[in-house]
């Protein structure tokens, strides 16, 4: 078998278990959708002070609905040892992390999807930039988080404090990445950044997703099978 | 050996008085920032020697993974290096952290601001402080690959980091060597530089020896812990 039927039969399973019982995706976007109400209770905002804080309590939302979904990612296939048995099968350890990825990656990009419609009714949110564009970013920041994260929880499954751990090492790796993100994303919203500067951001958005997924893709294998 | 590194320790006791007294006492004041301008002394010294040790830690970390599976022995020890270089990173950061913020207090009337050496810097820090905390939080054996994997992502990340804020702003004063045509400073100031950089490089090596032996020892006597347990294993089933 080539390498993307393996990754495509990694995250066809991954669809079919969410698909049985939805338990990452409504926990997400609950939570997402408690963070938003809670911050536009808090702030009130006017229409022109939400363009300007929108871009970064939607990303924050998303980062935290990301961390509690990741958690649970990789403790399924702890269940009946499933891990032990992935790492005896003769697929390549890094399909088994794509396929996840791109399972949760999914799952977060339903969310914003639900969520988006949402963010324009509680913030009064009306753009003034190229909307559009935030359908290149969404997906740019997306993979962002999900690929670090999805490795790190990973990670997180060999350490004491799991749910500890994911946060404390996921947000200052993604700290670049979420200033690009916010940077981007208030500067489509409020139309005042320079338009070859949101051009700048995506790049450094995209190079960051380009540098992550080929280090976390290398060195899968070695967290997987880390005795 | 313990000779050697206690005439380390006294040598480097030594110049770190000399250091104090060139910086305290020596120094002819600063015309624009007054006495506040001596925790430059302090300030660059650490800030320098605390971009050295995450390079020591990288190397370490490859090594070790390099060798993990090939010369566990030879792994063990790289993973010691890391260990130790980390901590003395921590360390070293955040002098220059607060250092720094006290300066900025003084200079700009603020303690923080985002700028690109800033918050590369606090990255640095807070990357390295979760390195430490995952190694205490993971479980015994995998400790060692775990911390070596978050160490390749700390190397790669701070650089991201400090390309991207460049872009987003900047406040920090220019390099002060190879910073421009105005970069370098006064004769007068040189001195107590050099004896500060000399005194803390050596203070950074004494406790990075000092923390490299403990570490060794630690391994060594799990080891011989887990041979003793074999061996009692061994005659039960006899």
């Amino acid at each position: 078998m080539s390498y993307l039927q393996h990754v495509l039969d990694h995250l066809r399973k991954d669809l079919r278990l969410e698909w049985r019982s939805r338990d990452s995706v409504n926990g997400m976007l609950f939570f997402a959708l408690l963070v938003v109400v809670v911050f536009s209770l808090a702030f009130d905002p006017t229409a022109a002070e939400s363009r300007r804080i929108a871009g970064g309590i939607l990303w924050v939302a998303i980062l935290f609905a990301t961390i509690t979904a990741l958690n649970q990612s990789w403790t399924r296939e702890q269940r009946n040892h499933v891990l032990d048995a992935q790492r005896m099968a003769p697929s390549p350890a890094s399909a088994l992390f794509l396929g996840k990825a791109l399972a949760n990656m999914l799952f977060v990009l339903v969310v914003e999807a639900v969520l988006a419609p949402l963010f324009i009714i509680f913030y009064n949110l009306h753009a003034l930039g190229n909307v559009w564009l935030l359908l290149l970013v969404m997906p740019l920041g997306t993979w962002a988080l999900v690929c670090n994260g999805t490795f790190f929880a990973a990670l997180g499954l060999r350490t004491r404090n799991r749910e500890l751990m994911l946060p404390l090492v996921l947000l200052p790796i993604s700290l670049p990445a979420l200033l690009a993100m916010i940077q981007a994303a208030t500067g489509i919203l409020t139309a005042e950044l320079d338009p070859i500067q949101v051009k700048l951001w995506v790049q450094l958005l995209a190079g960051y997703d380009i540098i992550f997924t080929v280090v976390c893709l290398l060195l899968f294998d070695t967290v997987l099978s880390a005795e | 050996m313990q000779l050697v590194g206690f005439s380390w320790f006294l040598a480097t006791l030594a110049v770190l008085v000399i250091g104090f007294r060139e910086a305290i006492f020596l120094v002819p004041t600063d015309a624009a920032q007054g006495d506040l301008g001596r925790t430059f002394y302090y300030h660059v010294p650490t800030a320098m020697l605390s971009l050295l040790f995450p390079y020591i830690n990288f190397a370490a970390s490859l090594a070790y993974l390099y060798w993990r599976r090939r010369d566990p022995l030879k792994a063990l020890t790289a993973d010691a290096l890391a260990v130790t270089s980390a901590e003395v990173a921590v360390v070293y950061a955040s002098i220059c952290l607060i250092t720094g913020s006290i300066w900025g207090r003084g200079t700009w009337g603020i303690w923080w601001t985002w700028d690109p050496r800033l918050t590369s810097m606090l990255l640095l820090w807070l990357l390295y402080v979760a390195y430490l905390i995952t190694r205490r939080l993971s479980a015994t054996g995998q400790t060692s690959t775990i911390a070596a994997v978050l160490s390749i992502f700390a190397a790669v990340d701070v650089p991201i980091v400090y390309m991207s804020i460049r872009w987003w702003r900047t406040q920090h004063p220019a390099p002060v060597f190879g910073g421009g045509p105005d970069s370098g400073m006064a004769k007068s100031m040189l001195p107590a530089f050099y004896w500060n950089l000399a005194a803390f490089a050596m203070w950074g090596i004494f406790i990075m020896f000092f923390r490299f032996v403990l570490e060794r020892r630690r391994q060594i006597a799990e080891q011989d812990a887990a041979l003793s347990v074999l061996e009692a294993s061994l005659e039960l089933t006899q």
